[in-house]
């Protein structure tokens, strides 16, 4: 099956910089893809280019099988940009329906939406009432007009409380169910975590890692962390025995290879009664991203 | 692509609604033009006019200030102002051509700034003609000016439309439509007068500066409605030296026409270039 978006050797000079440097990625029809990097690495570059609002200097993109920006891969894609900002003066109903009109949907599925994503109440309210996060759902909303065969995402949980952001995300998971490939890109690490299929990090234009966080993770080779809970004091004998790090009283860290990991437990299962409970902490999307995205793994890729 | 603009027109036309902006430039068009109707009437009697005649030659030379400054206040957010607040690439990657986006707004100013000149104008000459009470021959001719006058705002929303979708920011286009405005509504035709001063009646005043004068859609309309206007109404100014230059009616409205299409066209232009 063919790819929804598929990206080619695509480059994206300014004057002599490189924005994007020679990437190379395709985006499976509901996947979803959360695409990371320090704020410069190209990422907004590479979405305006995705959806066809800048040309590659070089290297090729398709959207279904057409050129971005092309009418048949707008009618399918679906855009929120960062911080976007709808005018003041419309309610969210009349700004919804014109979106609606424009992707040619029909106007009865704007109360629906506007539904889905609880702005029901301030529909008929101006937009320059609503808080960002409202204006934000509102974003979410027109999104969803029309079934989108790629929905491409740029911070769309800046500015939503904790129970907004459950609901997004579920609302996203059910376009990937839906088929829908989902480019996520974001800057709330622990979020993305448990949220995404893959992972794509960009630094300074180029695609420095691209693949399932624990593909990454086995890759990168980051240690796995046992933080070990001890009775009665003992922590600097457990500290010297297992050789670990005590970090207070009653705790004992220690740091292994992944592979190393069941023995390393077997060690400390054999202290028997000292040991009060184990937590196991797998290298965090966060260390995984601090690692990729560090100077000193230029160049290498997986 | 009329279904786009269409939607997008509305979508103004509610948020110009909204903002006052209707009843606000009707109430300045009808505000200034009885103040021109009946601060400036004196000679009325003199001259055999009717007063409504000498009235819609003073809103003449009302529009040719107020039509391009309310045209350039509706045009210059249009683009800029979504540009500014990250609602342009948004609309740029919806199903609508950028052409059918620039024709919806571009519609939407037009309609609003025809409404305030009829309506303002209307208006006036209504009050005039009341309370004159005589000969309605005016009436033609105020619709000459009203029609005229929303052709000449036509080209400065299309040239606010322009300097719009080249601005990143609402500042900047702003200060540019202000900028514009001086140069092309206040300055030209002093700039050019003095230049005939200092030509002393040489080559350039007799062949040159009639058609320097006509190029700018300003002169263009005050010849196309003072054409039609009895010889015994005095001008002055500029106006004197527009009525000089005895050319058929249908050049001033090709000038003034050819600022809507040449300015609509660098618009999208811009809009074509323009990432979002």
């Amino acid at each position: 099956m063919n790819p929804a978006v598929r990206i080619d050797h695509v480059t994206k000079r300014y004057g002599a910089i490189a924005a994007v440097d020679g990437v190379s990625l395709n985006l499976a029809a509901g996947e979803t893809l959360a695409l990371l990097g320090p704020n410069g690495a190209g990422k907004s570059t590479l979405i305006k280019m995705i959806l066809g609002l800048t040309d590659p200097s070089d290297g090729n993109i398709e959207v279904l099988g057409s050129p971005p920006g092309s009418h048949a891969a707008r009618q399918s894609a679906a855009y929120l940009p960062e911080n976007v900002i709808f005018h003041k003066s419309l309610t969210g109903h009349e700004q919804l329906t014109m979106f609606a009109r424009l992707k040619g949907q029909p106007k009865a599925s704007v109360q629906h939406l506007l539904e889905r994503v609880a702005l029901a109440e301030a529909m008929h309210a101006r937009i320059g009432t609503y808080s960002k996060g409202m204006r934000q759902k509102l974003g979410l909303a027109q999104v969803l007009l029309g079934q989108p065969k790629i929905a491409i995402l740029d911070e769309p949980t800046s500015g939503l409380d904790p129970l907004s952001r459950e609901m997004f995300y579920r609302m996203i998971s059910e376009l990937a169910g839906a088929g829908c490939a989902v480019l996520l890109s974001s800057h709330a690490l622990t979020e993305l975590e448990a949220r995404t299929d893959r992972i794509a990090i960009l630094r300074r234009g180029k695609l420095v890692a691209c693949d399932r966080l624990s593909a990454l993770r086995a890759a990168a080779g980051l240690p796995v962390r046992l933080r070990v809970e001890i009775r009665n004091g003992q922590a600097d004998d457990v500290a010297s025995k297992l050789g670990g790090q005590r970090v207070n009283g009653q705790a004992v860290e220690l740091v292994c290879e992944a592979r190393d990991k069941v023995a390393r437990l077997a060690d400390v299962t054999r202290l028997g009664r000292t040991v009060a409970d184990i937590d196991v902490v797998p290298p965090s999307l966060e260390d995984v991203y601090r690692y990729y995205s560090a100077a000193q793994n230029e160049g290498k890729t997986s | 692509m009329i279904r786009s603009s269409v939607t997008i027109a509305v979508a103004e036309l509610k948020i110009a609604y909204r903002n006052q902006w209707v009843v606000t430039a009707v109430a300045l068009m009808t505000l200034f033009g009885l103040i021109l109707a009946f601060a400036g009437s004196a000679p009325a009697g003199t001259l055999g006019v009717d007063r409504l005649t000498l009235t819609v030659s003073s809103l003449a030379t009302l529009c040719v200030y107020l039509v391009p400054l309310i045209a350039l206040l509706l045009s210059y957010d249009g683009f800029a102002g979504e540009a500014e607040r990250g609602s342009l690439p948004l609309l740029f990657t919806y199903p609508a051509s950028r052409f059918a986006l620039l024709a919806g707004k571009y519609l939407a100013q037009l309609v609003i700034l025809a409404i305030a000149v009829f309506a303002g104008f209307g208006i006036t000459a209504g009050v005039v003609w009341s309370v004159d009470g005589g000969s309605s021959d005016g009436f033609a001719l105020l619709f000459r000016l009203q029609w005229s006058a929303t052709l000449l705002g036509a080209g400065f929303l299309a040239l606010g439309a322009a300097l719009s979708a080249a601005s990143r920011q609402t500042g900047t286009a702003a200060s540019l439509a202000i900028a514009v405005w001086l140069l092309a509504v206040v300055m030209y035709d002093v700039g050019l007068l003095g230049a005939v001063v200092a030509d002393d009646g040489g080559t350039f005043t007799k062949s040159v500066f009639p058609w320097l004068l006509l190029a700018n859609p300003t002169d263009a309309f005050r010849l196309f409605v003072l054409q039609a206007v009895d010889a015994t109404v005095p001008g002055t100014g500029p106006q004197a030296a527009v009525q000089m230059l005895d050319v058929p009616a249908f050049v001033p409205v090709a000038i003034m026409t050819a600022w809507v299409i040449v300015f609509l066209a660098l618009a999208l232009a811009s809009l074509r270039r323009a990432e979002g």
